[in-house]
């Protein structure tokens, strides 16, 4: 850290907004009222419908999806909470056979798309599937009537595949948070005599609190938006629920009541989640943390740890990743590698990338703004701006169609006075709308991520600095950003992952002839050959495996040097 | 600070490249922009005839959904110039956002039974689909099936389907309704239901799938599935060979039911010269043709051959019922399917 010249402070007027230059509030007002276009506008649709639907839908819909959705949310919660926060704590803490390795490994299944897993999964674990054949082949059963097995395709297999696609974002939040939390609470705790089991329960977990509540409610609502896997797998989800009351029941207004019916259940969920820390604080202390050496797990319990950390890498990553990479192979898919198939990569990593430095850039002056200001309505801001990710991609990509083509409209009216000429889709037109509902739909994992990087910086540091003289453009480049530069990578991987694998707002948003990854696979998929696109669907897992592996890669060497007195 | 650098020039490049790939604007005159609901790699041969024999270019954006909404927010400054879907239910309700405009074409017309066209001349049907009976060869004996035997308690624990909200089965269930009225329709819903082995889930060749290892015994499936599945390479093919295709009838009309993909001109076409070309090019001969051999689906105009495995699965006599009745009842068949819990 460079060293801050002292200059005299003199007591300045209390402003309105803290010490957060107006910029930086103009900035937050306008990202604030992107992300709340596209709900009012979904808002507008509701309120065009009456609720003539709403009996059907009370008598014959809603009681099943809620039971449903609830039961999946709940299993996930479990599921990918168990596995996210146990491999997180195993490999941070202890030491074992391959846990550097696996410390990098574990975060992969976020590069294979939900949908790709449920249907490898379905092939693999199906009747006619490789395991079931097995089965019948060693016991000699005749056919799938004569014993018993799990049913892939069933509300148990929806949560197991979402679980293994969804636990890295736990594991990768709760890490980043086993990582940084200082070592002498831990050392203090195993002073005191705590075992292995309960420095995990009554120290670690709830030190990482924020940060898993952050990685949870992102895995839960990705798992509650997504509709390609629950579909598939038979899951009548409230988002297919959206879906079909859109499409089959014919009312575009009833979708949009539900789709507003599920935003205020999550918004009370984040809500109380809130609440419910609220009287806590996470903040380090002044010193840099150092982080606890980590315990040697001898022997078979060391075996067990690595076989432990495995199994959800083998699951969730090998298995798919295996899948395609035979498909790939005896298909000869390698030919679909043409000039075209470049050009929709670089399509795709342009608009994830694009993207991602939209994202995180208002997300940092999102968060930042924020802590400066000390102010209510910019924490509201945040809060509003959190709302993106809770709306499906298709019912956000609805949401934004009318909000972009009012735009396009202004500009054309503009465009037409002054030259008499028609313009077309400018935003609609071109891949903007596309980047636009990314930055919307992800900007939530950039702030929830800096937002819990952000609780553990000391309030003392910053004040510090202020009495050293600092500008507020030096409290946040000198002081906030150094110390949140783990989130910021965390927050950039996640977003930059997730918009590689974006679906339903590319498909409905795209101009003519734009493709990206997804909507290869999608395109192959829509007509019931889904393993023709085997070749897109892997090239998506190796892009997203890069920044990854680059990622933890960097907290690693983060580790070590920290662990370097 | 390996990660930002590294991510710094992947995302600079990258930036570069996408708006460039999204904002290549393409030369006004000789082109012809389609909204769809039919995936590319299918229409794409239909696509580079067209475009060899008229010299208009064909720009697309496929989505499975959604468009009709994309059109009408569009509106007048849409590109959109032709909307191509899978299903009648998508293109009757672009009929009813009034997104689209009506075609009068002596060459549609002549090509296109009336049956398979709206009377108002907003849309018209370009090939078809049956929605059939996919029959284990080794445990079905019975070569003929109905609509209505489908619900026939004999079938208990033997049938398998996807979801009961897919569009080919609201549609289905659309014409029953047409068919027996409501409340007949879901006593046989009932039925149907009360026969099926498993939870609907997954497409139609899943079904098939499940069929080959014994979890049912019948299925219901789109027709071009069954040639899809039959001219692969791989397992699917076994999936294919282990079942046969029944032509179940509707017992008052002895017809089989149909789906269209459908096409209509959007009501603020840029190109409509180019517009009207693509639609008529897509009933010609050459055309109808392709949808045959490369979609396995049946042409809508006559005298055209058809696939061999499609010809295979004996003579389609369509109902005669008109697809646009069908659509009428989609609404009342999706909420039989929920009130009746089909998919529970």
């Amino acid at each position: 850290m460079t060293t801050i010249t002292a200059r005299p402070v003199l007591p300045a007027p209390r402003r309105l907004f803290g010490s957060a230059p107006l910029w930086a509030v103009a900035v937050v007002g306008l990202v604030t009222l992107g992300v709340l276009a596209p709900l009012a506008s979904l808002l507008l649709t509701a309120a065009e419908g009456d609720a003539e639907i709403w009996p059907h839908l009370v008598a014959n819909v809603l009681p099943a999806a809620i039971w449903d959705t609830g039961r999946l949310l709940a299993g996930i919660a479990v599921l990918a909470g168990l596995i996210g926060i146990g491999t997180g704590w195993l490999v941070t803490a202890h030491r074992f056979p391959g846990r550097d390795t696996l410390a990098w490994l574990l975060p992969l299944p976020l590069a294979v798309p939900t949908y790709i897993t449920a249907y490898v999964y379905v092939e693999i674990f199906d009747a006619t599937g490789p395991v079931q054949a097995g089965l019948r082949s060693v016991f000699g059963f005749a056919s799938r009537a004569d014993y018993r097995f799990p049913e892939v395709r069933s509300l148990t297999g929806c949560i197991l595949v979402m679980s293994l696609v969804l636990y890295p974002y736990v594991y990768v939040t709760a890490r980043s948070m086993f990582l940084t939390q200082s070592a002498c609470m831990i050392e203090v705790a195993r002073t005191l005599g705590a075992n292995r089991g309960t420095l995990f329960r009554t120290v670690a977990v709830p030190l990482a609190r924020p940060a898993l509540a952050v990685g949870l409610s992102l895995a839960l609502l990705e798992a509650l938006n997504d509709i390609g896997a629950s579909e598939y797998l038979g899951v009548r989800t409230l988002t297919v629920s959206v879906f079909t009351t859109w499409l089959n029941r014919g009312s575009l207004p009833g979708a949009a009541q539900v789709a507003c019916l599920m935003l205020a259940v999550v918004i009370g969920l984040i809500v109380l989640e809130r609440n419910g820390r609220r009287d806590r604080r996470y903040a380090l202390s002044t010193r840099r943390p150092r982080v606890a050496q980590p315990v040697p797990l001898p022997g078979w319990s060391g075996i067990a740890a690595a076989a432990l950390c495995s199994l959800p890498v083998l699951l969730g990553f090998v298995l798919p990743a295996g899948f395609l990479i035979r498909e790939v192979a005896r298909r000869g898919l390698l030919a679909q590698l043409d000039a075209s198939f470049l050009a929709h990569l670089a399509t795709t990593i342009g608009l994830a990338g694009a993207a991602t430095l939209a994202t995180v850039g208002f997300g940092i002056v999102v968060v930042t703004t924020s802590r400066l200001s000390r102010n209510g309505v910019m924490r509201a801001a945040q809060v509003v701006v959190g709302l993106g990710y809770a709306l499906p991609g298709t019912v956000l990509a609805l949401g934004l169609l009318g909000p972009l083509v009012g735009i396009d409209n202004a500009l054309n009216a503009i465009w037409r006075a002054m030259t008499g000429a028609r313009l077309g889709l400018v935003v609609m037109g071109s891949a903007a709308a596309i980047v636009v509902a990314y930055t919307i739909r992800f900007l939530p994992i950039a702030t929830g991520s800096l937002a819990a990087g952000m609780d553990r910086v000391s309030v003392g540091i910053e004040d510090a600095a202020r009495t050293l003289g600092a500008k507020p453009r030096e409290l946040v480049t000198k002081v906030q950003l150094p110390l949140l530069k783990p989130a910021l990578a965390t927050a950039g991987l996640l977003v930059f992952v997730d918009c590689l694998k974006e679906l339903p707002a590319t498909l409905l948003l795209r101009p003519l002839n734009l493709e990206t990854l997804a909507t290869l696979v999608y395109g192959h998929a829509a007509r019931g050959q889904f393993e023709n696109g085997a070749l897109a669907a892997l090239v998506i897992v190796v892009v997203g495996v890069v920044p990854v592996i680059k990622l933890t890669r960097h907290a690693e060497g983060q580790r070590h040097m920290d662990a370097a007195p | 600070m390996t990660t930002f650098a590294y991510g710094r020039s992947l995302f600079l490049g990258a930036f570069a490249a996408g708006f460039l790939a999204g904002s290549a604007a393409p030369a006004p005159a000789q082109e012809v922009n389609l909204y769809t609901s039919r995936e590319p790699a299918l229409i794409k041969p239909l696509l580079e005839a067209f475009t060899k024999q008229s010299g208009v270019k064909v720009n697309t954006i496929f989505a499975a959904s959604g468009l009709e909404e994309r059109l009408r927010t569009e509106g007048a400054n849409s590109p959109a110039d032709v909307l191509l879907t899978v299903d009648i239910g998508r293109v009757q309700q672009a009929k009813d956002y009034g997104v689209i405009r009506p075609v009068t074409s002596d060459v549609l017309v002549q090509a296109i039974p009336a049956a398979y066209r709206d009377p108002d001349g907003y849309w018209f049907g370009v090939s078809l689909r049956g929605r059939v009976v996919y029959a284990s060869k080794d445990r079905v004996k019975q070569d003929t099936i109905t609509y209505e035997e489908l619900a026939d308690p004999k079938w208990k624990g033997k049938i398998c389907t996807r979801s009961g909200q897919h569009v080919y089965n609201i549609a289905l269930f659309g014409a029953v309704v047409a068919h027996k009225g409501e409340a007949k329709a879901e006593e046989w819903l009932k039925g149907l239901k009360a026969n099926l082995a498993k939870k609907p889930s997954a497409g139609d060749r899943e079904q098939a799938k499940d069929i080959l290892a014994g979890v049912c015994d019948i299925a219901l499936g789109n027709t071009y599935y069954v040639g899809l599945m039959r001219a692969a390479t791989d397992e699917q093919r076994q999936w294919g060979e282990a079942i046969k295709v029944l032509m179940p009838i509707f017992q008052e009309t002895g017809g089989t039911h149909v789906n269209i993909s459908g096409i209509a001109m959007t009501k603020g076409a840029p190109n409509p010269e180019n517009a009207r070309k693509f639609m008529e090019f897509m009933v010609s001969d050459a055309a109808q043709k392709i949808y045959a051999d490369v979609n396995f689906e049946y042409p809508v105009k006559a005298g055209i051959p058809l696939d061999e495995t499609v010809a295979s699965f004996g003579e389609l006599k369509p109902d005669t019922l008109p697809i646009a009745e069908v659509a009428k009842n989609r609404k009342v068949a999706s909420q039989l399917v929920d009130k009746i819990g089909f998919d529970n």
